[in-house]
């Protein structure tokens, strides 16, 4: 689950990592209060859950609280990678001396959570690693020890020679990684971590990325989530208990388990057409999930068509059938249905299912995919 | 032979009295596993299937005696019964349970080093040696005994492709799920080495999905220590970057884990990748019986 700036920022100040004063805005009016409020220019800044704010004019100085008002209401509503933005934060503007990058990352090839700092902070880290590898250092932490004084400040030195400053850097650092254990974070990052020219560190910008799967241990961190900030669709998924990532294409798929559902979305493709989703109806068998999967994947005016591609092991092919026909007495489904069934009660799914207008069953993964794709309309199959 | 498991595992079931638990405890014994004890703290003494529940794991092992276990307790819980298990001296510990948080799975490993437990999972369908023994829950009648050794990340996927290989003739000598997590206890490279040193198994069958780097790590390794045959298959090929496809594992960040990537891999170190789940039954078709 991803935090918003102004988010990440309440955790970091809570944590004792110095940030900017301010507050998040979600009219042009309280931007101009907050503006007033911090009562010297002011950066507004858009909250949205993508890089490239700035690029895209979602960053804006403001000297006046005039100024302020002035830019929210051009920030406010504008679409930053398609992604509307509804609030803005309005905080301090600092000077920037020299800027750093700091961060901890789950390094999954050594099953570490990793410190990663930069001196080459303020540009994406991604390009950093890619243009300028050589200015990325990585500390391996070791989970039952944490990050140690000592280390923090052999990092913090690395960072910058100037003594009260790396004295600075170390804390925010071993703060950081408190902050990550504490809430079962996956990304929390600092970037820029910038000295002000009178020689104060502060955390400028902030970003932390939640465990999804830690969250049942922090209910006041689930409390976060945006909905806004999520398709419409795969806010219903989850919360119907779906794993749903709505897609471009005009083929539904209704599957169970993540690895088949993307083997399926692949040989959609590998057969000229084009998946209009990933879903996994999970490995329980409930009829209800296959009708609210049904509800989502007919809301979408893309799909011209449905596959339902079932291999029953725990999940029983005669439930997810009863799903389906329920579904039809439920739901408009004006599309075709392809069907395939195979595993645990796949005869008597095929017998409940026979008749059902729309529905057309198929044997094989392959024989279903192409048959959806001959449905699909102006589509040929290769 | 086959890995892992055989027909003289004896086995516990950790979450035994669980509603995932007896079911799949069930689906195990009628397979011909020897599941011989389960456990649940404060249900010692009842019977579940006809085996026998203990409080803890060592009384477990000290009473019946036990080398595998295999665990269903729900995902607050699992981190602390696979360190049940390692503590009483369990050398193969398959953990079926899925949403364990990640930071919980970095400290495990971590405890796990050097201890001699074996772990397997999360977030996995499970070991299964076909006509000998099954820790998890993959449907059993699939399977077929033989020599293609199986290896996946995923759950209903693998099921997928062993049908198509029983179907095909090919049967298995082991199929293992390691799991759709970011942070897993046997990686693909620790089943290649076991597949390679295994009598039974002729080739390989190796299911990746984008994430990570592992198929990548993979493929080195089987350039320079695997002789057998290798058929590879990487789910995710149409997946948009940055989004979590259901495994917490499967994702694309920052450009890396892609399946572009992790196939050139393969391809570059000589594994065939097939394109489509069916077409790896074909593929081991043509290699098996042409080991070195």
């Amino acid at each position: 689950m991803n935090l918003h700036e102004y988010q990440a920022k309440d955790l970091f100040r809570k944590a004792g990592i110095p940030v900017p004063g301010g507050e998040v805005a979600a009219t042009p009016a309280e931007a101009r209060a907050i503006a007033a409020k911090v009562g010297r220019p002011v950066m507004v800044k858009a909250q949205v859950h993508s890089g490239g704010r700035g690029k895209a004019g979602g960053i804006q100085r403001a000297a006046t609280p005039e100024e302020a008002e002035a830019h929210a209401s051009n920030i406010l509503g504008m679409k930053i990678k398609n992604l509307p933005v509804r609030r803005v934060l309005v905080t301090a503007a600092e000077e920037i001396g020299r800027e750093y990058y700091a961060g901890l990352v789950l390094d999954r090839r050594v099953g570490r959570v990793t410190l990663m700092v930069s001196p080459a902070g303020g540009i994406d880290i991604e390009e950093v690693a890619r243009e300028t590898p050589e200015k990325i250092f990585k500390f391996p932490i070791d989970p039952i020890v944490g990050l140690p004084a000592y280390q923090a400040r052999a990092v913090a030195f690395r960072l910058d020679a100037n003594a009260p400053v790396a004295l600075q850097i170390a804390p925010i650092l071993q703060k950081l990684g408190t902050l990550y254990h504490d809430s079962d974070a996956s990304l929390a990052e600092i970037n820029p971590l910038v000295v002000t020219p009178d020689g104060r560190v502060l955390a400028l910008d902030a970003k932390v990325v939640l465990d999804d799967n830690g969250l049942y241990r922090h209910p006041e961190l689930e409390a976060l989530r945006d909905p806004e900030a999520e398709a419409p669709a795969e806010v219903l998924a989850r919360e119907a208990g779906l794993s749903f990532v709505k897609l471009e294409g005009d083929v539904g798929c209704v599957v169970n388990g993540a690895g088949l559902a993307m083997a399926t979305m692949d040989m959609i493709q590998h057969h000229g057409g084009k998946p209009a989703n990933f879903l996994d109806i999970g490995g329980s068998s409930n009829p209800t999930k296959v009708t609210a999967a049904l509800r989502i994947i007919t809301g979408d005016p893309n799909v011209k068509g449905i596959l339902f591609n079932i291999f029953g092991g725990i999940t029983r092919c005669d439930d997810v059938a009863a799903g389906l026909l329920e579904s039809f007495r439920e739901l408009e489904i004006r599309v075709p249905v392809v069907v395939r069934l195979t595993g645990t009660n796949e005869e008597k799914a095929r017998e409940m299912l026979r008749g059902q207008q729309g529905v057309t069953p198929a044997a094989t993964m392959d024989e279903a995919v192409r048959a959806i794709l001959a449905h699909v309309e102006g589509r040929g199959v290769r | 032979m086959s890995i892992l498991i055989d027909e003289k595992s004896r086995v516990l079931v950790q979450g035994i009295t669980g509603r995932d638990g007896s079911f799949h405890t069930q689906g195990m014994l009628e397979y011909g596993t020897k599941v011989v004890a389960g456990t649940t703290p404060g249900k010692g003494g009842e019977k579940v299937h006809g085996v026998p529940v203990f409080n803890t794991v060592a009384e477990a092992r000290e009473a019946v005696g036990v080398n595998a276990s295999v665990v269903y307790v729900p995902f607050a819980y699992a981190a602390d019964a696979v360190l049940e298990a390692a503590d009483a001296g369990i050398e193969l510990v398959v953990c079926i349970t899925e949403g364990v948080p990640v930071l919980d799975a970095v400290r495990l490993m971590r405890m796990l080093e050097g201890s001699g437990t074996r772990l397997v999972g999360p977030n996995c369908p499970g070991v299964i040696s076909p006509g000998k023994a099954k820790l998890g829950i993959m449907p059993g009648p699939i399977h077929t005994r033989g020599p293609v050794g199986v290896v996946s990340r995923s759950g209903t996927l693998t099921y997928e492709v062993v049908y198509n290989l029983t179907r095909a003739g090919l049967g298995q000598s082991t199929c293992i799920g390691i799991g759709g997590d970011p942070v897993i206890g046997t990686r693909f490279i620790d089943v290649l080495e076991l597949f390679e040193d295994d009598d039974e198994t002729e080739a390989i069958v190796l299911i990746g999905e984008i994430g990570g780097t592992d198929e990548e790590e993979a493929a080195e390794f089987i350039a320079h220590h695997v002789t057998k045959p290798v058929v590879g298959f990487i789910a995710g090929r149409t997946a948009p970057p940055g989004k979590r496809m259901g495994h917490a594992g499967a994702i694309v960040s920052g450009g890396s884990g892609t399946a572009a990537d992790k196939v050139k891999a393969l391809e570059r170190h000589g594994v065939g990748v097939a394109s489509t789940p069916a077409e790896i039954a074909t593929l081991v078709a043509g290699v098996v019986g042409k080991a070195g």
